[in-house]
């Protein structure tokens, strides 16, 4: 049964939504609980020493940033296409038993992550235990299960999208979804040439984060303008198409400013500058669009003489918006200032990278999740406009005011670690600790656990809240 | 009906993007062709009649490696030189030398050495970066490390390290016991070894400039 975006009680695919969204939540809560342990190891070495080690809470800390991403990305494809295509999600069923096939997968390997750790150097590690490849960790037994999964979810969303209307949101995320998933195969074999492993490795990581998760976060966006806001499927779908031809226009060379320093060819230097130079364009096209459509309908509405707001979902609209914001800072911004060659050279490898990455991550990614949350639970409590609580109030501007502490700390950190152990110790092991001895790197990572805390306190509120606020009796149904 | 303008026409952003899309992505995989090419593995006879590779073959361990300014490049390379004794062997074969390798870069994954340090740059931020770590004069002859291990080679005193990293603390922040085993480490130096051959562009620029490690001094 097709179902409004407004009534998600009915759809099996909205339901299946909501369990992909829960257990996003869940890992996301473990991403900042071994996120705040690999903090706290920065300025108490000794804490967990050979119990569980920088290394392992550091992979469980990536490892879960990626899987809620995901988890939750696949939620809002299947929380959108009933709307979309105004018809019930097809293979339905096979997407639920998938779903626990994933579940358990992820939880197999998150307690062999915690509990076995390193394996021997040999390829039973690799099947096993871990690939101690950054961010695609998952032992190869866990990939290709990966793989049928991914293959299951988006088999559902081209046989729905081709069976039902067929919108340019839904048109955009069936290209996006199957380059998203077939990129992972670049990163699932073994060579002992670190260069080659390097190079397709940054197929997935890139080309994912770069290119397909911001593609994916345009339609999103794209969606939440029509539902939220009421803004002209029109416009909204030729802002789309334009930020699809600057995202993957400039994301897919960009991949060139991975390409600097691990053993390959000096012309990537050129076309890594010039690409990633224009990544942070169509963040630009896409703040405006955001801002541009709300207003537009905001304008429009108010010309009718009532004072009131177009927006019917007052917490994911702001999330949206943050997004918009987020984006465009830590990708765009904090991106951008490390990326030509000649300042790459330095800041290649230190915390200017790190503190790039907890702004990006968070403002292009965690925010329009978050706001995806919200939206399905408006959906499936029949609210007709949804209002802000205290704890949805506490929850945004705790773990915003976290974040954004944490990237201003790091980049301090990675000033330090650049001018000490870069330019003038030339990398090396007693260079290194020169500069992370130096006071400010010290009390710069002192302030980063701090503001680590207080995200994970924002993220209690917003757990509170999204438990809670569906029976609030504060909005209007 | 008004005449509309193509600019506001979904149609032609829609086929704008798909061109743009897949120009990008027909540039990037001939431009992986080339790359491959020139980052595959060199071998044995690469090394003996010099010619210089990206990426070198295992045999690269036989070999003295230094890290030198290069005025035509305008950053230091890797440069290999004479031959030098590789835990006592200056004559590890190709078949012999690539086993360690595979066993070095199989033991890098498993150990997870990313998720500490950085490997070219690329991984955590929490231990140094090992790209040049074979010549960090830590190492050498009179280097800290090689005093604390009361070895009388790089390679050792690299391998004892590896396995009993907790007794040689150089820092609050330690390296963990991984259960490294007198082999493995005898590979993960066959693979720092190797890595700190990789032509990196001049990655990390200056290595050790103050403390004389560029130039083979």
């Amino acid at each position: 049964m097709a179902s409004n975006h407004l009534t998600g009680i009915g759809s099996e695919s909205k339901q299946l939504a909501t369990w992909y969204f829960t257990f996003a939540a869940i890992i996301f809560g473990a991403q900042l609980l071994f996120g705040l342990v690999a903090a706290i190891q920065y300025v108490m070495p000794g804490f967990l020493f050979e119990l569980l080690d920088f290394s392992v809470a550091r992979m469980l800390h990536i490892n879960a940033l990626v899987v809620w991403m995901v988890f939750a990305m696949f939620g809002s494809v299947y929380w959108l296409l009933p709307d979309e295509t105004g018809i019930e999600t097809i293979g339905i069923k096979i997407g639920k038993l998938l779903y626990w096939v994933f579940v358990a997968a992820i939880v197999v390997v998150i307690l062999v992550y915690l509990f076995i750790q390193v394996g021997p150097a040999d390829e039973t590690s690799i099947w096993f235990i871990h690939e101690g490849r950054e961010y695609i960790e998952a032992p190869r037994w866990a990939d290709f299960g990966i793989v049928v999964v991914a293959l299951g979810f988006v088999a559902n969303l081209w046989l729905t999208g081709f069976k039902g209307k067929n919108s340019g949101i839904v048109t955009v995320l069936m290209a996006d979804m199957i380059a998203f998933a077939g990129l992972y195969l670049a990163g699932m074999f073994f060579t002992d040439n670190i260069t080659v492993d390097q190079y397709w490795w940054w197929w997935v990581i890139h080309l994912w984060v770069e290119a397909t998760w911001e593609v994916f976060v345009g339609a999103i966006a794209a969606y939440g303008l029509i539902t939220m806001i009421g803004a002209h499927r029109k416009v909204v779908e030729m802002w789309l198409w334009i930020e699809v031809a600057m995202l993957f226009g400039s994301g897919i060379l960009g991949i060139g400013h991975h390409y600097f320093w691990i053993g390959t060819p000096e012309y990537w230097w050129e076309i890594g500058a010039l690409f990633s130079a224009l990544e942070p364009l169509p963040l630009v096209a896409m703040f405006i669009h955001v801002l541009y459509d709300w207003g537009k309908t905001q304008g429009a509405q108010d010309a009718t003489g009532q004072e009131v707001s177009v927006i019917n979902n007052k917490p994911a609209f702001t999330w949206f918006v943050l997004n918009a914001f987020g984006n465009f800072l830590g990708a765009g911004i904090w991106g951008f200032f490390h990326t030509l060659p000649q300042v790459n050279l330095y800041t290649h490898g230190t915390q200017f990278t790190s503190a790039h990455g907890h702004l990006a991550f968070f403002g292009a990614y965690a925010t329009i999740l978050i706001g995806m949350m919200y939206i399905a639970v408006q959906g499936t409590n029949g609210i007709k406009i949804m209002k802000n609580t205290r704890a949805s109030l506490w929850a945004v501007s705790l773990i915003v005011g976290g974040v954004m502490g944490m990237t201003i700390a790091l980049t301090i950190a990675g000033y330090v670690q650049v001018l000490v152990s870069r330019a003038q110790m030339g990398a090396t092991w007693a260079g290194y600790f020169d500069g992370q001895s130096g006071m400010w790197f010290a009390q710069a990572m002192d302030w980063r656990l701090f503001m680590g805390a207080i995200t994970f306190l924002g993220f209690l509120f917003l757990v509170k809240d999204l438990l809670s606020t569906g029976k609030n009796p504060v909005h209007e149904r | 009906m008004a005449k509309t303008s193509v600019w506001s026409d979904n149609r032609f952003w829609q086929r704008s993007a798909a061109w743009i899309t897949g120009f990008a992505a027909v540039l990037l995989i001939w431009l992986t062709f080339d790359t491959a090419g020139q980052i595959s593995m060199g071998t044995d006879a690469d090394l003996q009649n010099k010619v210089t590779k990206r990426v070198p073959g295992p045999t690269v361990i036989n070999y003295k490696i230094t890290y030198e300014m290069s005025t035509k490049r305008g950053h230091e390379v890797p440069v290999i030189g004479e031959k030098e004794k590789f835990f006592g062997r200056d004559d590890w074969s190709e078949e012999e030398a690539g086993a360690l390798l595979h066993l070095g870069k199989l033991g890098s994954q498993t150990k997870n050495c990313m998720n500490c340090h950085t490997l070219l740059g690329n991984g955590a931020y929490y231990a140094p970066d090992l790209t040049k770590a074979w010549l960090d004069p830590a190492w050498q002859n009179d280097g800290t490390m090689q005093a604390m291990t009361g070895k009388s080679t790089k390679e050792e005193a690299m391998a004892e390290f590896l396995q009993h990293p907790s007794t040689y603390p150089t820092h609050a922040r330690m390296m963990p016991d991984l259960g490294i085993t007198a082999e493995e480490a005898k590979g993960l130096v066959a693979f720092l070894k190797h890595m700190s051959s990789i032509d990196t562009n001049g990655f990390p620029r200056n290595f050790g400039k103050i403390q004389g490690a560029v130039n083979g001094k």
